[in-house]
């Protein structure tokens, strides 16, 4: 069960900040992940998130990275 | 010596490949900009040695085509270039760990090196290189600074013993690393960040995109049709057509070598889209009507990319790109076949999936009318009126839209998510802008020319053997009675295979209706791709996928074709 605290990354908020607590997906798409840096324990800010289950924008070590809408749906973030 | 540059997409790998080799590559702001690799030779002390530009890649597990190559080039190469993005440290040392791993020589180019200052990045070079146990040198590709000095290192590449590790311990490893060689101070975001995040946002986003793109085209048209009207009409009435006639007078004013090289005269004038002879069609087609297109697209395009737009517009299309089947990434190699569809093609590779890719490629080559036959469209249908161009556009849309969604349905599979790096914004020096626009319209000129006199002379001597007629009489029902096209329009349907912009001057002299000319417009881009398409679409889809995407194309080309012609 999830914490009360932590949601999924496409429920944060834009400007918000927080932390990637969990990946609930498979190898590959933690493997992708991960090859952007994105993996438990790193510091994120999301920047906006489109309409209409469009991809998540976020910020990760000074980088932005956008994530479509069903990926950014797995990934379980703790807000600050 | 095989020397490989290496390194995360869009740090530079490809800037620095131009600066060690003196060979000029197109150089890009977005992820994916080089999906194949180039070689060059480098001067390394007495010796030549072999320089690779390999495609960029996060990880040595690969995830996509471009980075399959990646990881397949590593296994011939003798001395790895690391190229990393100095301002961002952490991810790009992920794939460095990984090419230390495998106990190849390394040398670290830390690119991207100015702008650490700005952005209040300070990096403790000399610890770095303790840690790392290799060179490590900063480098600015765009200005050269840092190049001599990676020259002088190269021989210095090492590669100290590293343990293979997993994933979680390179990051904790990466983590361990930064902490003790990067401090970052605080600072203010400048106005192209905030524009930048301004790009990725539903209102503001949407907003820009529209700006971008209308006035995109308008510069595109306003470029192209300037040059055609003030430059290349005055140069070809003026000065070329009173040279061709004096030809043609000395030519006996006709006969089979004047019909090849001069064409045929109407009422004893030079008719440049009309005559069909070497040196007039055979000029003014690639170089009054076609050429300001490909300067004024490829300027603009070549902006877009640098700047950094494209990957932003991939944010914005990928909920609407998700019902073709593909994400938003796929608008890239989509607006590249707005200028040639062979690069294009090629450009699918930075998708994920095979299903992806034979979607994007076949939409593609369908829908997506190169810059050529586009300068084709806007300079004769264009000349009916405005509406019948918009009607040539309106239907491709369509198309692109209804085809993708069938394929989507049709097509097993599914499409996977978008994931893609947005770099920064960047003002790019004009300098890189022209020269990348120099390299994509010498390469129009190089490999359009040839194939287009080469079609001319071939079209006269097939005109003249009576080839044509009987094809036409062959395909008479389908053409006329299908498309409601006079009977020897088969014969510019045909020559598009060799080259669109050419087939569709071959309409020119047939006196079309400008629905007709919508419909022979339509048609053309649609069926058969051109045969520089068809090459690189049977190397990159493979027999049977190549073979299913002409099935679609002539299809959708005869019924899209036979509907216009009943409602228009």
């Amino acid at each position: 069960m999830l914490d009360r605290k932590q949601i999924t990354l496409t429920r944060m908020q834009p400007g918000q900040s927080g932390t990637v607590i969990q990946i609930q997906g498979g190898h590959g798409m933690v493997n992708r992940l991960s090859a952007l840096g994105i993996v438990p324990g790193k510091r994120i800010t999301k920047i906006s998130s489109m309409l209409m289950r469009g991809p998540v924008t976020i910020e990760v070590d000074r980088v932005q990275v956008a994530i479509g809408f069903g990926m950014a749906n797995r990934i379980i973030v703790e807000p600050d | 010596m095989k020397i490989l540059l290496m390194g995360n997409p869009n740090v530079g790998k490809s800037a620095i490949f131009s600066r060690l080799t003196g060979i000029h590559v197109v150089v890009s702001n977005y992820p994916g900009t080089t999906v194949s690799y180039t070689q060059g030779f480098m001067k390394l002390g007495e010796k030549m040695a072999e320089v690779i530009d390999v495609p960029g890649t996060y990880t040595l597990e690969p995830t996509s085509e471009a980075e399959e190559i990646a990881l397949q080039m590593l296994n011939t190469g003798d001395i790895v270039v690391n190229v990393a993005n100095a301002t961002n440290l952490e991810r790009n040392l992920y794939l460095t760990l990984q090419l230390l791993e495998r106990g190849i020589p390394v040398v670290v180019a830390l690119n991207m090196w100015d702008d650490t200052k700005h952005l209040g990045i300070h990096i403790d070079l000399d610890k770095l290189r303790e840690l790392l146990g290799v060179p490590v040198i900063p480098t600015v590709a765009v200005t050269s600074e840092g190049i001599k000095e990676l020259v002088e290192n190269i021989p210095q590449a090492t590669s100290p013993q590293t343990p293979a590790r997993s994933r979680n311990e390179r990051w904790a490893t990466i983590g361990g690393i930064i902490d003790q060689v990067q401090l970052i101070t605080h600072r203010h975001h400048t106005w192209l960040e905030r524009l930048a995040d301004a790009s990725v946002k539903p209102l503001t986003g949407g907003i820009i995109a529209l700006a971008v793109l209308a006035s995109a085209f308008m510069v595109v048209r306003f470029i192209g049709e300037s040059l055609i009207s003030y430059v290349l009409d005055p140069l070809f009435n003026n000065l070329w057509a009173p040279v061709v006639l004096r030809l043609s007078d000395l030519m006996g004013g006709g006969g089979f070598l004047h019909d090849i090289v001069v064409g045929k005269l109407a009422n004893g004038e030079v008719n440049f889209v009309e005559s069909f002879g070497l040196l007039t069609t055979g000029l003014y087609v690639p170089f009054a009507m076609v050429l300001p297109y490909i300067v004024s697209f490829y300027l603009v395009l070549g902006l877009l990319e640098d700047i950094g737009y494209l990957p932003r517009l991939a944010v914005l299309m990928d909920t609407i790109m998700h019902r073709l089947g593909l994400h938003g990434y796929a608008i890239i190699p989509t607006l590249l076949g707005l200028g040639c569809n062979v690069p294009a093609v090629l450009a699918t590779r930075i998708l994920e999936s095979k299903r992806e890719r034979f979607i994007a490629a076949t939409l593609i080559s369908i829908a997506v009318p190169c810059a050529a036959l586009q300068a084709m469209i806007l300079g004769l249908v264009g000349a009916q009126g405005a509406q019948y161009v918009a009607m040539v556009y309106g239907t491709l849309l369509v198309v692109w839209i209804i085809l993708g969604i069938i394929l989507n349905r049709l097509v097993r599979g599914f499409s996977p998510e978008l994931l893609i790096e947005i770099p920064p914004y960047r003002l790019p020096p004009w300098r890189t802008v022209l020269q990348k626009l120099w390299m994509r319209t010498y390469g129009f000129l190089a490999e359009a020319i040839p194939i287009i006199l080469g079609a001319v002379v071939v079209i006269n001597i097939l005109y003249i053997l009576g080839v044509f007629d009987a094809i036409a009489n062959f395909t008479a029902p389908v053409v006329t009675g299908l498309l409601g096209l006079p009977k020897e329009a088969v014969t510019a349907l045909a020559i598009g295979f060799l080259r669109k912009d050419v087939a569709l001057g071959m309409l020119a002299p047939l006196a079309l209706s400008a629905k007709q000319l919508v419909v022979g417009s339509v048609v053309l881009a649609m069926s058969f791709p051109c045969i520089a398409t068809f090459v690189v679409l049977l190397r990159e889809l493979g027999v049977v996928n190549m073979l299913k995407a002409a099935g679609i194309m002539i299809a959708t080309a005869l019924i899209v074709g036979g509907i216009l012609n009943l409602i228009l």
